[in-house]
Protein backbone atom coordinates (compact mmCIF):
# COMPACT_ATOMS: atom_id res chain seq x y z
CA UNK A 1 0.00 0.00 0.00
CA UNK A 2 2.72 2.71 0.66
CA UNK A 3 4.86 1.43 -2.11
CA UNK A 4 1.63 2.57 -4.23
CA UNK A 5 1.33 5.64 -2.81
CA UNK A 6 5.05 6.46 -3.16
CA UNK A 7 4.91 5.08 -6.93
CA UNK A 8 2.17 7.13 -7.68
CA UNK A 9 3.64 10.30 -6.16
CA UNK A 10 6.89 9.36 -8.14
CA UNK A 11 4.98 9.09 -11.04
CA UNK A 12 3.70 12.53 -10.64
CA UNK A 13 6.88 14.01 -10.43
CA UNK A 14 7.99 12.69 -13.81
CA UNK A 15 4.50 13.36 -15.20
CA UNK A 16 6.12 16.95 -16.57
CA UNK A 17 9.13 15.51 -17.80
CA UNK A 18 6.99 12.90 -19.55
CA UNK A 19 4.75 15.61 -21.31
CA UNK A 20 7.52 17.85 -21.73
CA UNK A 21 9.76 14.56 -23.84
CA UNK A 22 6.71 13.57 -25.69
CA UNK A 23 5.38 16.86 -26.83
CA UNK A 24 8.42 17.79 -28.32
CA UNK A 25 9.52 14.33 -29.92
CA UNK A 26 5.97 14.24 -31.91
CA UNK A 27 4.99 18.19 -32.18
CA UNK A 28 8.60 19.89 -32.81
CA UNK A 29 11.15 17.11 -33.86
CA UNK A 30 8.31 15.09 -35.61
CA UNK A 31 9.89 11.68 -35.35
CA UNK A 32 9.85 8.36 -33.25
CA UNK A 33 11.73 8.19 -30.14
CA UNK A 34 14.89 6.38 -30.82
CA UNK A 35 15.29 2.74 -29.08
CA UNK A 36 11.52 3.22 -27.93
CA UNK A 37 11.65 0.10 -26.15
CA UNK A 38 14.36 0.32 -24.59
CA UNK A 39 14.08 3.78 -23.34
CA UNK A 40 10.64 3.13 -21.85
CA UNK A 41 11.88 0.32 -20.35
CA UNK A 42 14.46 2.69 -18.48
CA UNK A 43 11.67 4.80 -17.70
CA UNK A 44 10.26 2.05 -15.70
CA UNK A 45 13.65 1.31 -14.09
CA UNK A 46 13.62 5.15 -12.91
CA UNK A 47 10.26 5.08 -11.42
CA UNK A 48 9.99 1.47 -9.82
CA UNK A 49 13.65 2.48 -8.68
CA UNK A 50 13.09 5.59 -7.08
CA UNK A 51 9.48 5.02 -5.92
CA UNK A 52 11.69 1.49 -3.64
CA UNK A 53 14.49 4.12 -2.83
CA UNK A 54 12.21 6.70 -1.26
CA UNK A 55 10.43 3.97 0.17
CA UNK A 56 13.25 2.44 2.06
CA UNK A 57 14.44 5.87 3.09
CA UNK A 58 11.81 6.63 4.76
CA UNK A 59 11.57 2.50 6.21
CA UNK A 60 15.14 2.49 7.20
CA UNK A 61 16.82 6.08 7.69
CA UNK A 62 14.61 9.28 7.87
CA UNK A 63 13.27 7.78 11.48
CA UNK A 64 16.19 7.00 12.43
CA UNK A 65 18.53 9.92 11.53
CA UNK A 66 14.89 12.03 12.77
CA UNK A 67 15.53 10.53 16.19
CA UNK A 68 19.14 11.13 16.05
CA UNK A 69 19.10 14.55 15.06
CA UNK A 70 16.89 15.67 18.34
CA UNK A 71 18.20 12.66 20.75
CA UNK A 72 22.02 14.59 19.91
CA UNK A 73 20.96 18.06 20.17
CA UNK A 74 18.43 17.12 23.51
CA UNK A 75 20.13 19.13 26.35
CA UNK A 76 20.11 15.91 28.46
CA UNK A 77 22.42 14.43 26.51
CA UNK A 78 24.64 17.11 26.20
CA UNK A 79 24.46 17.54 30.09
CA UNK A 80 22.71 20.55 31.24
CA UNK A 81 19.61 21.78 32.29
CA UNK A 82 17.11 22.67 29.69
CA UNK A 83 17.33 26.14 28.38
CA UNK A 84 20.91 26.58 30.03
CA UNK A 85 23.31 28.04 27.47
CA UNK A 86 26.18 25.54 26.83
CA UNK A 87 29.47 26.15 25.05
CA UNK A 88 29.69 25.37 21.17
CA UNK A 89 32.29 22.64 21.94
CA UNK A 90 29.58 20.63 24.17
CA UNK A 91 27.34 20.19 21.50
CA UNK A 92 30.58 17.82 19.30
CA UNK A 93 28.58 14.76 18.77
CA UNK A 94 26.36 16.60 16.83
CA UNK A 95 29.51 17.95 14.70
CA UNK A 96 30.52 14.12 13.71
CA UNK A 97 26.83 12.99 13.69
CA UNK A 98 25.98 15.99 10.52
CA UNK A 99 29.89 15.18 9.30
CA UNK A 100 28.66 11.31 8.66
CA UNK A 101 25.73 12.09 7.95
CA UNK A 102 26.70 14.44 5.46
CA UNK A 103 29.26 11.90 3.64
CA UNK A 104 27.41 8.61 4.06
CA UNK A 105 24.28 10.47 2.68
CA UNK A 106 26.42 12.36 -0.43
CA UNK A 107 27.70 8.83 -1.66
CA UNK A 108 24.24 7.12 -1.58
CA UNK A 109 22.59 10.13 -3.83
CA UNK A 110 21.23 8.99 -7.07
CA UNK A 111 21.81 12.59 -8.72
CA UNK A 112 25.63 12.71 -7.68
CA UNK A 113 25.78 8.94 -9.24
CA UNK A 114 24.51 10.05 -12.56
CA UNK A 115 26.73 12.98 -12.75
CA UNK A 116 29.58 10.93 -11.96
CA UNK A 117 28.68 8.30 -14.92
CA UNK A 118 28.42 11.32 -17.43
CA UNK A 119 31.99 12.65 -15.79
CA UNK A 120 33.63 9.40 -16.59
CA UNK A 121 32.41 8.83 -19.48
CA UNK A 122 32.74 12.05 -20.92
CA UNK A 123 36.14 12.26 -19.39
CA UNK A 124 37.23 8.75 -21.00
CA UNK A 125 37.82 7.07 -17.88
CA UNK A 126 40.13 10.19 -16.88
CA UNK A 127 37.55 11.04 -13.57
CA UNK A 128 36.90 8.08 -11.37
CA UNK A 129 33.51 7.73 -10.83
CA UNK A 130 34.20 7.22 -7.22
CA UNK A 131 37.04 10.16 -6.74
CA UNK A 132 34.52 12.09 -7.55
CA UNK A 133 31.80 11.51 -5.00
CA UNK A 134 34.13 11.02 -2.01
CA UNK A 135 35.07 14.09 -2.69
CA UNK A 136 31.71 15.52 -2.95
CA UNK A 137 30.74 13.62 -0.02
CA UNK A 138 34.24 15.22 1.98
CA UNK A 139 32.77 18.99 0.92
CA UNK A 140 29.03 18.26 2.37
CA UNK A 141 30.62 16.74 5.77
CA UNK A 142 32.24 19.73 5.90
CA UNK A 143 29.73 21.97 5.00
CA UNK A 144 27.27 20.40 7.68
CA UNK A 145 30.00 20.33 10.35
CA UNK A 146 29.92 23.79 9.72
CA UNK A 147 26.60 24.27 9.17
CA UNK A 148 25.17 23.20 12.72
CA UNK A 149 28.15 25.05 13.92
CA UNK A 150 27.04 28.14 12.92
CA UNK A 151 23.58 27.22 13.99
CA UNK A 152 24.52 26.57 17.56
CA UNK A 153 26.60 29.89 17.98
CA UNK A 154 24.19 32.12 15.82
CA UNK A 155 26.67 33.47 13.71
CA UNK A 156 25.04 35.39 10.11
CA UNK A 157 24.95 33.23 7.02
CA UNK A 158 25.86 35.33 4.92
CA UNK A 159 28.90 35.72 6.21
CA UNK A 160 29.85 32.17 5.67
CA UNK A 161 28.61 32.22 2.02
CA UNK A 162 30.69 35.38 1.43
CA UNK A 163 34.02 33.69 2.34
CA UNK A 164 32.46 30.52 0.24
CA UNK A 165 32.30 32.52 -2.52
CA UNK A 166 35.68 34.67 -2.43
CA UNK A 167 37.45 30.90 -1.79
CA UNK A 168 35.78 29.30 -5.01
CA UNK A 169 36.44 32.30 -7.13
CA UNK A 170 40.22 31.88 -6.21
CA UNK A 171 40.58 28.90 -6.60
CA UNK A 172 38.64 29.02 -10.07
CA UNK A 173 41.85 31.19 -11.06
CA UNK A 174 44.27 28.15 -10.07
CA UNK A 175 42.20 25.36 -11.68
CA UNK A 176 42.53 23.25 -14.60
CA UNK A 177 39.73 24.98 -17.12
CA UNK A 178 38.44 21.16 -18.08
CA UNK A 179 37.33 20.80 -14.46
CA UNK A 180 35.81 24.15 -13.66
CA UNK A 181 32.23 23.27 -14.87
CA UNK A 182 32.64 20.05 -13.45
CA UNK A 183 33.24 21.30 -9.89
CA UNK A 184 30.65 24.02 -10.29
CA UNK A 185 27.70 21.53 -10.92
CA UNK A 186 28.71 19.10 -8.35
CA UNK A 187 27.59 22.11 -6.18
CA UNK A 188 24.12 21.72 -7.11
CA UNK A 189 23.77 17.74 -7.20
CA UNK A 190 24.27 16.82 -3.95
CA UNK A 191 20.99 18.18 -2.07
CA UNK A 192 18.58 16.30 -3.37
CA UNK A 193 16.34 12.72 -1.89
CA UNK A 194 18.22 11.61 0.46
CA UNK A 195 19.95 14.55 2.36
CA UNK A 196 17.27 17.24 1.99
CA UNK A 197 14.85 15.55 4.18
CA UNK A 198 17.72 14.84 7.45
CA UNK A 199 19.32 17.71 6.83
CA UNK A 200 16.31 19.44 7.27
CA UNK A 201 15.65 17.73 10.81
CA UNK A 202 18.94 18.34 11.81
CA UNK A 203 18.47 21.95 11.33
CA UNK A 204 15.10 22.71 12.54
CA UNK A 205 16.05 20.01 15.59
CA UNK A 206 18.83 21.99 16.12
CA UNK A 207 17.29 25.44 16.53
CA UNK A 208 14.87 24.71 18.54
CA UNK A 209 16.63 23.06 21.09
CA UNK A 210 19.29 25.06 21.23
CA UNK A 211 18.31 28.60 23.82
CA UNK A 212 18.15 31.49 21.69
CA UNK A 213 18.03 30.49 17.75
CA UNK A 214 14.57 30.04 15.92
CA UNK A 215 13.63 27.95 13.70
CA UNK A 216 12.90 30.45 11.02
CA UNK A 217 15.77 32.39 10.90
CA UNK A 218 18.58 29.95 12.27
CA UNK A 219 16.74 26.72 10.65
CA UNK A 220 17.84 27.98 6.94
CA UNK A 221 21.27 27.25 5.96
CA UNK A 222 21.78 24.18 6.09
CA UNK A 223 21.50 23.06 2.55
CA UNK A 224 23.19 26.65 1.58
CA UNK A 225 26.21 25.20 2.81
CA UNK A 226 26.30 21.74 1.38
CA UNK A 227 25.56 23.06 -2.28
CA UNK A 228 28.64 25.52 -1.81
CA UNK A 229 31.27 23.51 0.39
CA UNK A 230 31.30 20.21 -2.66
CA UNK A 231 32.64 23.08 -5.08
CA UNK A 232 35.40 23.82 -2.98
CA UNK A 233 36.70 20.13 -2.28
CA UNK A 234 36.50 19.37 -6.18
CA UNK A 235 38.25 22.20 -7.09
CA UNK A 236 40.76 21.60 -4.23
CA UNK A 237 40.72 18.05 -5.89
CA UNK A 238 41.74 19.23 -9.25
CA UNK A 239 44.22 21.54 -8.10
CA UNK A 240 45.71 18.80 -6.21
CA UNK A 241 45.90 16.31 -8.89
CA UNK A 242 47.22 19.23 -11.49
CA UNK A 243 50.11 19.71 -8.77
CA UNK A 244 50.23 15.94 -8.84
CA UNK A 245 50.82 15.66 -12.02
CA UNK A 246 53.34 18.34 -12.52
CA UNK A 247 55.55 17.31 -9.61
CA UNK A 248 56.03 14.10 -11.92
CA UNK A 249 56.74 15.37 -14.98
CA UNK A 250 59.41 17.30 -13.32
CA UNK A 251 60.54 14.12 -12.09
CA UNK A 252 60.80 12.48 -15.48
CA UNK A 253 62.77 15.35 -16.67
CA UNK A 254 65.43 15.30 -13.76
CA UNK A 255 65.74 11.15 -14.58
CA UNK A 256 66.04 12.11 -18.17
CA UNK A 257 68.77 14.30 -17.50
CA UNK B 1 18.87 -28.06 -39.77
CA UNK B 2 15.84 -27.14 -37.18
CA UNK B 3 18.00 -28.73 -34.45
CA UNK B 4 21.15 -27.08 -35.09
CA UNK B 5 19.28 -24.16 -35.23
CA UNK B 6 17.23 -24.89 -32.00
CA UNK B 7 20.54 -25.27 -30.52
CA UNK B 8 22.38 -22.23 -31.20
CA UNK B 9 19.05 -20.51 -29.85
CA UNK B 10 19.34 -22.41 -27.12
CA UNK B 11 23.15 -21.55 -26.73
CA UNK B 12 22.51 -18.01 -27.64
CA UNK B 13 20.07 -17.81 -24.61
CA UNK B 14 22.46 -20.11 -21.99
CA UNK B 15 24.66 -17.36 -22.80
CA UNK B 16 22.75 -14.19 -22.48
CA UNK B 17 21.71 -15.61 -19.02
CA UNK B 18 24.84 -16.06 -17.54
CA UNK B 19 25.68 -12.55 -18.72
CA UNK B 20 22.81 -10.80 -17.31
CA UNK B 21 23.39 -12.85 -13.94
CA UNK B 22 26.75 -11.88 -13.49
CA UNK B 23 25.77 -8.25 -14.28
CA UNK B 24 22.79 -8.05 -11.96
CA UNK B 25 25.28 -9.51 -9.00
CA UNK B 26 27.37 -6.87 -9.77
CA UNK B 27 25.42 -3.96 -9.99
CA UNK B 28 23.45 -5.48 -6.55
CA UNK B 29 27.12 -5.41 -5.44
CA UNK B 30 27.89 -1.79 -6.47
CA UNK B 31 24.34 -0.50 -4.62
CA UNK B 32 25.06 -2.44 -1.69
CA UNK B 33 28.65 -0.55 -1.72
CA UNK B 34 26.85 2.71 -1.83
CA UNK B 35 25.00 2.19 1.14
CA UNK B 36 27.69 0.75 3.44
CA UNK B 37 28.97 4.32 4.46
CA UNK B 38 24.88 4.82 5.76
CA UNK B 39 24.70 1.70 7.52
CA UNK B 40 27.84 1.88 9.13
CA UNK B 41 26.97 5.58 10.34
CA UNK B 42 23.57 4.44 11.70
CA UNK B 43 24.56 1.78 13.67
CA UNK B 44 27.48 3.44 15.28
CA UNK B 45 24.76 6.22 16.56
CA UNK B 46 22.79 3.42 17.55
CA UNK B 47 25.24 1.05 19.29
CA UNK B 48 27.77 3.42 20.69
CA UNK B 49 26.72 7.38 21.38
CA UNK B 50 23.00 6.80 21.75
CA UNK B 51 22.87 3.18 22.75
CA UNK B 52 19.30 2.56 22.79
CA UNK B 53 18.04 -0.65 21.14
CA UNK B 54 16.60 -0.13 17.36
CA UNK B 55 12.98 0.46 17.09
CA UNK B 56 11.30 -1.35 14.79
CA UNK B 57 14.61 -3.73 13.68
CA UNK B 58 12.56 -5.75 10.74
CA UNK B 59 11.40 -2.29 8.99
CA UNK B 60 14.62 -0.83 8.95
CA UNK B 61 16.32 -4.08 7.39
CA UNK B 62 13.68 -4.32 5.05
CA UNK B 63 14.35 -0.62 4.24
CA UNK B 64 17.38 -1.13 3.68
CA UNK B 65 16.97 -3.92 1.10
CA UNK B 66 14.41 -1.18 -1.01
CA UNK B 67 16.98 1.32 -0.98
CA UNK B 68 19.11 -1.44 -2.30
CA UNK B 69 17.34 -2.46 -5.42
CA UNK B 70 15.95 0.90 -6.02
CA UNK B 71 18.99 2.47 -6.47
CA UNK B 72 20.42 -0.75 -8.39
CA UNK B 73 17.04 -0.02 -10.61
CA UNK B 74 17.67 3.53 -10.65
CA UNK B 75 21.08 3.77 -12.16
CA UNK B 76 20.28 0.82 -14.69
CA UNK B 77 17.33 3.18 -15.93
CA UNK B 78 19.44 6.17 -16.09
CA UNK B 79 21.94 4.32 -18.55
CA UNK B 80 19.02 2.84 -21.03
CA UNK B 81 16.65 5.02 -20.61
CA UNK B 82 17.04 8.90 -19.16
CA UNK B 83 20.46 9.61 -20.71
CA UNK B 84 20.21 8.31 -24.21
CA UNK B 85 16.77 10.23 -24.49
CA UNK B 86 17.90 13.69 -22.81
CA UNK B 87 21.35 12.79 -25.39
CA UNK B 88 19.35 12.09 -28.56
CA UNK B 89 17.08 15.00 -27.78
CA UNK B 90 19.92 17.17 -27.84
CA UNK B 91 21.63 15.86 -31.34
CA UNK B 92 18.09 16.37 -32.50
CA UNK B 93 17.90 19.50 -31.29
CA UNK B 94 20.49 20.92 -32.36
CA UNK B 95 20.28 19.07 -36.24
CA UNK B 96 16.81 20.80 -36.50
CA UNK B 97 18.73 24.15 -36.19
CA UNK B 98 16.16 25.90 -34.53
CA UNK B 99 17.33 28.08 -31.84
CA UNK B 100 14.05 29.44 -31.04
CA UNK B 101 12.57 25.24 -29.72
CA UNK B 102 15.90 24.88 -28.27
CA UNK B 103 15.35 27.63 -25.84
CA UNK B 104 12.27 26.82 -25.47
CA UNK B 105 12.70 23.15 -24.89
CA UNK B 106 14.94 24.18 -22.47
CA UNK B 107 12.92 26.75 -20.52
CA UNK B 108 10.24 24.04 -20.46
CA UNK B 109 11.92 21.27 -18.84
CA UNK B 110 13.44 23.61 -15.82
CA UNK B 111 10.51 25.17 -15.77
CA UNK B 112 8.11 22.34 -15.88
CA UNK B 113 10.27 20.17 -13.52
CA UNK B 114 10.89 22.54 -10.91
CA UNK B 115 7.51 23.70 -10.17
CA UNK B 116 6.00 20.65 -9.33
CA UNK B 117 9.21 19.53 -7.07
CA UNK B 118 8.00 18.54 -4.06
CA UNK B 119 11.01 19.57 -2.06
CA UNK B 120 10.66 23.22 -3.14
CA UNK B 121 6.42 23.02 -2.61
CA UNK B 122 7.54 22.00 1.54
CA UNK B 123 9.80 24.54 1.42
CA UNK B 124 7.12 27.44 -0.34
CA UNK B 125 4.66 26.61 2.03
CA UNK B 126 7.04 26.72 5.25
CA UNK B 127 7.86 29.91 4.34
CA UNK B 128 4.47 31.30 4.06
CA UNK B 129 3.94 30.04 7.33
CA UNK B 130 7.06 31.58 9.07
CA UNK B 131 6.36 35.18 6.88
CA UNK B 132 2.92 35.44 8.23
CA UNK B 133 4.53 34.52 11.81
CA UNK B 134 6.98 37.11 11.41
CA UNK B 135 4.14 39.73 10.54
CA UNK B 136 5.46 40.28 6.94
CA UNK B 137 2.56 39.21 5.18
CA UNK B 138 -1.26 38.95 6.54
CA UNK B 139 -2.05 36.25 7.88
CA UNK B 140 -4.94 34.80 6.03
CA UNK B 141 -5.25 32.08 3.55
CA UNK B 142 -5.48 34.26 0.72
CA UNK B 143 -1.97 35.81 1.07
CA UNK B 144 -0.28 32.90 2.38
CA UNK B 145 -1.34 30.66 -1.04
CA UNK B 146 -0.84 33.47 -3.12
CA UNK B 147 3.11 34.28 -1.41
CA UNK B 148 3.61 30.39 -1.54
CA UNK B 149 2.49 30.13 -4.98
CA UNK B 150 4.01 33.17 -6.06
CA UNK B 151 7.71 32.01 -4.37
CA UNK B 152 7.04 28.97 -6.67
CA UNK B 153 6.69 30.15 -9.60
CA UNK B 154 9.77 32.40 -8.93
CA UNK B 155 11.75 29.38 -8.62
CA UNK B 156 10.69 27.48 -11.74
CA UNK B 157 10.89 30.45 -13.45
CA UNK B 158 14.45 31.12 -12.80
CA UNK B 159 15.09 27.37 -13.62
CA UNK B 160 13.86 27.60 -16.44
CA UNK B 161 15.51 30.89 -17.25
CA UNK B 162 18.71 29.53 -15.99
CA UNK B 163 18.96 26.56 -18.06
CA UNK B 164 18.27 29.07 -21.16
CA UNK B 165 21.41 30.63 -20.57
CA UNK B 166 22.99 27.33 -19.91
CA UNK B 167 22.24 26.30 -23.04
CA UNK B 168 23.10 29.91 -24.74
CA UNK B 169 26.47 29.21 -22.78
CA UNK B 170 27.49 26.19 -24.52
CA UNK B 171 26.80 27.46 -28.12
CA UNK B 172 28.00 30.61 -27.80
CA UNK B 173 31.39 28.96 -25.90
CA UNK B 174 31.90 31.46 -22.72
CA UNK B 175 33.76 30.19 -20.22
CA UNK B 176 31.43 29.19 -17.46
CA UNK B 177 33.05 31.34 -14.65
CA UNK B 178 32.71 34.85 -15.66
CA UNK B 179 29.16 34.01 -15.49
CA UNK B 180 29.61 32.01 -12.54
CA UNK B 181 31.32 34.79 -10.74
CA UNK B 182 29.13 37.26 -11.63
CA UNK B 183 26.45 35.55 -10.38
CA UNK B 184 27.97 35.53 -6.99
CA UNK B 185 28.56 39.04 -7.41
CA UNK B 186 24.93 39.19 -7.70
CA UNK B 187 24.01 37.69 -4.95
CA UNK B 188 26.63 39.58 -2.65
CA UNK B 189 24.56 42.50 -4.06
CA UNK B 190 21.20 41.49 -3.65
CA UNK B 191 21.86 39.99 -0.19
CA UNK B 192 22.73 43.59 0.95
CA UNK B 193 19.48 45.41 -0.34
CA UNK B 194 17.29 42.44 0.23
CA UNK B 195 14.66 42.37 3.29
CA UNK B 196 16.68 40.16 5.72
CA UNK B 197 14.07 37.55 6.82
CA UNK B 198 14.20 35.83 3.31
CA UNK B 199 18.29 35.37 2.70
CA UNK B 200 18.14 32.13 4.15
CA UNK B 201 15.26 30.64 2.35
CA UNK B 202 16.87 32.36 -0.55
CA UNK B 203 20.04 30.44 -0.20
CA UNK B 204 18.28 27.16 0.64
CA UNK B 205 16.33 28.02 -2.01
CA UNK B 206 19.04 27.04 -4.71
CA UNK B 207 20.09 23.64 -3.49
CA UNK B 208 16.58 22.13 -3.44
CA UNK B 209 15.49 22.56 -7.17
CA UNK B 210 17.59 20.10 -9.08
CA UNK B 211 15.40 16.96 -8.16
CA UNK B 212 17.11 13.00 -9.06
CA UNK B 213 15.41 13.24 -12.39
CA UNK B 214 15.78 16.50 -13.90
CA UNK B 215 19.86 16.26 -12.97
CA UNK B 216 20.18 13.49 -15.43
CA UNK B 217 17.73 14.61 -18.20
CA UNK B 218 20.25 18.17 -17.77
CA UNK B 219 23.34 16.82 -17.74
CA UNK B 220 22.34 14.49 -20.64
CA UNK B 221 21.33 17.56 -22.40
CA UNK B 222 24.37 19.74 -21.97
CA UNK B 223 26.83 16.95 -22.92
CA UNK B 224 24.80 16.38 -25.89
CA UNK B 225 24.79 19.72 -27.38
CA UNK B 226 28.54 19.96 -26.95
CA UNK B 227 29.04 17.16 -27.82
CA UNK B 228 27.53 17.82 -31.53
CA UNK B 229 27.91 21.17 -31.79
CA UNK B 230 31.65 21.64 -33.42
CA UNK B 231 34.51 23.14 -31.21
CA UNK B 232 32.56 22.57 -28.10
CA UNK B 233 34.37 19.77 -25.49
CA UNK B 234 31.69 17.87 -23.37
CA UNK B 235 33.64 17.93 -20.38
CA UNK B 236 34.52 22.18 -20.68
CA UNK B 237 31.33 23.07 -22.02
CA UNK B 238 28.51 20.22 -21.64
CA UNK B 239 28.78 20.83 -17.64
CA UNK B 240 27.46 23.77 -15.82
CA UNK B 241 23.79 23.68 -16.70
CA UNK B 242 22.98 22.61 -13.14
CA UNK B 243 25.51 25.15 -11.73
CA UNK B 244 23.22 27.99 -13.22
CA UNK B 245 20.25 25.97 -11.86
CA UNK B 246 21.37 26.77 -8.38
CA UNK B 247 22.33 29.93 -8.62
CA UNK B 248 20.03 31.96 -10.25
CA UNK B 249 16.74 30.91 -7.78
CA UNK B 250 19.24 32.91 -5.11
CA UNK B 251 19.36 36.04 -7.09
CA UNK B 252 15.61 35.56 -8.18
CA UNK B 253 13.73 34.75 -4.45
CA UNK B 254 16.12 37.44 -3.03
CA UNK B 255 14.06 39.98 -5.79
CA UNK B 256 10.63 38.36 -5.05
CA UNK B 257 11.42 39.23 -1.36
CA UNK B 258 12.12 42.74 -2.12
CA UNK B 259 8.93 42.94 -4.20
CA UNK B 260 6.82 41.11 -1.62
CA UNK B 261 7.84 43.42 2.11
Amino acid sequence: MDFVLVLFSTLRDVLPILVVIIFFQLVVLKQPIPHLKKVILGGVYVVVGLALFLLGLEKALFPVGKIMATQLSDPSFIGIASGEVSPWWSYYWIYIFAALIGFSTTIAEPSLIAVAIKANEVSAGTISQWGLRVTVAIGVAFALALGTFRIITGTSLFVYIMVGYVIVIIQTFFTPKRLIALAYDSGGVTTSTVTVPLVAALGLGLSSTVPGRSPAVDGFGLIAFASLFPIITVLGYAQFMELKTRLFKIKIKRNEI
Amino acid sequence: MVLVSLDIINKEKTVKYKYLNLAIIKKLRNSVMDLVPIIVVVVFFQSVVIQQPFPQIGEVIFGFLFIIVGLMLFVEGLEIGLFPIGESMAYALAKKGSLLWLFIFAFVLGFSTTIAEPALIAVAKEASIISSDAGLIESNQKTMYNYAMGLRLTVAFSVGLAIVIGVLRILKGWPLYYLIIGGYVLVMLMTIIAPKEIIGLAYDAGGVTTSTITVPLVTALGVGLATVIKGRSPLIDGFGLIAFASLLPMIFVMAYGLFWF
